[in-house]
């Protein structure tokens, strides 16, 4: 076999698996990031052209508060959905976090232990997701839309009809400050995590590893990691984040209704999507993810200043989901079975 | 590890296994008529034949959209976009009435109708021609129908006055003892299990759905299949669009908004796989039956309505358990045993 695989052909194999990406300008420019990249230089260009208030240094540090949230929950995601898992309970683990802060407030606790309430709640919430997934061996979209209606549920048990408010100065000094008085602070923990997210993604074996459970569980079960392991810590991870979600969150807006974050999950979803990760898993970055955010922030931002009501916004991020995955396929042809 | 270990369990365990492992639909419908009868017990207002009928009218749409949903999640698919499809389709439904209001009502619900049906088709066209996967495409297809719904009606209400009496009444309308809308179900259920058990059609969904890939080489044409059961999907959506517009007397951008967790949720209940291939109709009706029961049930034994979403949390996480426990898929033996042969036997009983 050694001896000819120097003159073969080698068509032998649907997949070319090299050392290192490929440098070629017209590799590169195929790939998934460079065209986000191009679209979010689109989308920028267009928005300074067509609105005079859109290039405002000031303005645009203050519109990354709108995504910064769903960010922070978009950057798990990632991993979950490289991991061939979903989970679409985070915007209710988001409200019962907040509630769960809520109620600590009520009772008294320092305002610095409402962090540790919050992001406690959260991991609590992804620890019985990944418990269910991995134990029972449930699929993580039937368990999550049953915890979404449950995490849901509960909060709105203890809320009721009213809602939490008087939180202390510090929430809301991480919602809505700055560094520097220019940049928003949670802003920059985005960035933070992302870096961390992305080292982690693409500097680790243990990054490696979530793409190896993609592509394909049972032969990286196979060879030896440790599946269910995996899939319960990233359960776990995505609880945490939602649960830093809801203190940014609940800082920013000062209280918690019922409607907290409701239906984010889908907008969290969509981001990840249009980020360039496979629904099938095993494929996408945290650089395409966060472009994507980018992306979605600014055409919120700018149709947010041409006046355009909130709701034309979900069907731009419709159409541009249909449309990233669909102009792709159309342009390659039928597909062989 | 020896061989006695499973005739060591106790009696209990055995028969709850038992009992597990057996056709679900039967055990799904006694543990509803339980709930029925404890509910009973605490508000015997609960046991009346006007309190039932109300049930099966709230319980009607549900049905229907578990109907279609079923048939959908059984080839491996979801469609998310049930719930926008359903308001955009009323909403249409709803503003036809009230610019055309010398429309006769059967070309309303025909519109209605159709307008479910073309948006099913965009989303089986996506996902049966361009093989997208089916819950990106009903998520993205989800967010643009409820936003047409706001481009539609400008943010406005339409309300009853608005809408002609006729409009209006037809889905309470009662013929032989029951509204028009539980008549309606009950058609839709029997057609649907004529369509799901001898249709070729039919066959083909739960062909597709059991291996995708040895379907296309029996030489069934997965993707019109997919195409009509997604239309087939948008047009029962548009039917209760109409349905529910004309029941709430009212049409506004957030209607039944999240609906279509609680349709996956009746199926889920009702013991159909996500992963695709196992369901029957039976069940998609009794799951939708149960979660009605519930929502029914609460305020009459004066539970607060807020425990209605936790508790219907909990009753999925339990089905899916059950249901999981039920069908469980064996363990991997990833290391190979090289002594005692017959211990694998245990190990795979007991894992």
């Amino acid at each position: 076999m050694n001896t000819i695989s120097g003159s073969a052909p080698r068509t032998t194999s649907r997949y070319v698996i090299g050392e290192r990406g490929s440098m070629r300008l017209g590799d590169i420019l195929r790939q998934w990031e460079t065209l986000l990249g191009l679209l979010l230089l689109a989308v920028f260009s267009i928005n300074c052209l067509l609105l005079p208030q859109f290039f405002d240094f000031y303005n645009l540090a203050d519109s990354t508060f709108n995504f910064s949230e769903k960010a922070l929950m978009a950057l798990p995601m990632a991993l979950l959905i490289i991991c061939r898992e979903i989970d679409i309970s985070v915007s209710a683990i988001l409200a019962l976090s907040s509630v769960a802060m809520g109620l600590a407030n009520h009772y008294g606790v320092p305002a610095i232990g409402l962090f540790a309430v919050g992001i406690g709640t959260g991991i609590a919430c992804g620890l019985l997701n990944g418990l269910l997934v991995t134990r029972f061996a449930l699929p993580s979209i039937v368990v999550t839309i049953g915890s979404m209606s449950l995490f849901r549920g509960l909060a709105s048990v203890i809320l009721g009809d009213q809602a939490f408010n008087h939180y202390p100065e510090l929430l809301s000094d991480w919602g809505q400050g700055y560094f520097f008085d220019v940049l928003p602070r949670p802003f920059v923990i985005l960035l933070v995590m992302a870096a961390l997210f992305a080292l982690l993604l693409h500097g680790t074996s243990w990054g490696r590893r979530i793409y190896a459970i993609g592509n394909n569980p049972v032969a990286a079960r196979f060879s030896g990691i440790a599946v269910d392991r995996y899939r319960l810590m990233l359960f776990v991870l995505t609880g945490a984040m939602a649960g830093l979600a809801a203190c940014l969150l609940t800082g920013r807006i000062g209280s918690t209704r019922p409607n907290i974050a409701l239906g984010w999950e889908l907008e969290v979803i969509t981001m990840v999507i249009l980020g360039g990760v496979s629904i099938a898993g095993g494929a996408g970055s945290i650089g395409g993810v966060m472009l994507a955010v980018l992306t979605l922030g600014m055409v919120t931002y700018g149709l947010a200043l041409a006046n355009v009501p909130g709701i034309i916004m979900t069907i731009v991020v419709g159409v541009l989901l249909l449309a990233t995955i669909a102009v792709p396929r159309l342009l390659r042809g039928k597909s062989s079975r | 590890m020896s061989l006695a270990t499973p005739t060591l369990r106790s009696p209990v365990l055995a028969l709850l296994a038992n009992v597990l492992s057996r056709p679900r639909e039967p055990l799904l419908a006694a543990l509803i008529v339980m709930l029925i009868l404890l509910v009973g017990v605490r508000a015997p207002a609960f046991l009346t034949l006007r309190s039932m009928d109300n049930l099966l009218t709230d319980s009607a749409l549900l049905i229907m959209l578990a109907l279609t949903q079923m048939l959908v999640i059984v080839t491996r698919g979801i469609d998310l976009s049930v719930a926008s499809n359903l308001a955009l389709s009323g909403m249409m439904a709803a503003l036809l009435a009230m610019h055309f209001p010398q429309l006769p009502l059967s070309v309303i619900v025909a519109a209605a109708l159709g307008i479910g049906l073309v948006l099913g088709l965009l989303n089986g066209w996506l996902i049966g021609y361009l093989s997208l996967p089916p819950i990106v495409v009903t998520l993205g297809s989800m967010s643009v129908y409820r936003g047409l719904v706001f481009v539609l009606s400008g943010g406005a209400w339409v309300s009853s006055r608005n809408m002609s009496a006729e409009f209006v009444a037809f889905p309470l309308t009662r013929l032989a003892g029951l509204t028009h809308v539980v008549w309606l179900a009950a058609l839709a259920v029997v057609a649907f299990w004529c369509l799901a058990r001898y249709t070729r059609f039919g066959r083909d969904l739960y062909a597709i759905g059991n291996d995708p890939v040895a379907a296309g080489y029996v030489g069934i044409a997965t993707p019109r299949r997919l195409l009509w059961t997604y239309a087939l999907s948008g047009a029962m959506a548009g039917l209760c669009g109409y349905l529910w517009v004309a029941r709430y007397a009212v049409a506004y951008t957030e209607i039944a908004y999240g609906f279509e967790l609680t349709v996956i949720a009746a199926c889920v209940i009702g013991g159909v796989s996500i992963a695709g291939g196992v369901g029957n109709i039976s069940g998609a009706v009794l799951g939708a039956l149960f979660l009605a029961v519930i929502n029914n049930a609460l305020p009459m034994v004066q539970i607060s309505p807020f425990w209605q979403s936790a508790l219907t949390g909990i009753v999925i996480l339990s089905a899916v358990i059950i249901n999981a426990r039920g069908e469980k898929k064996r363990a991997k033996q990833i290391l190979p045993l090289h002594f005692q042969p017959r211990a694998a036997a245990v190990a795979g009983s007991t894992s």
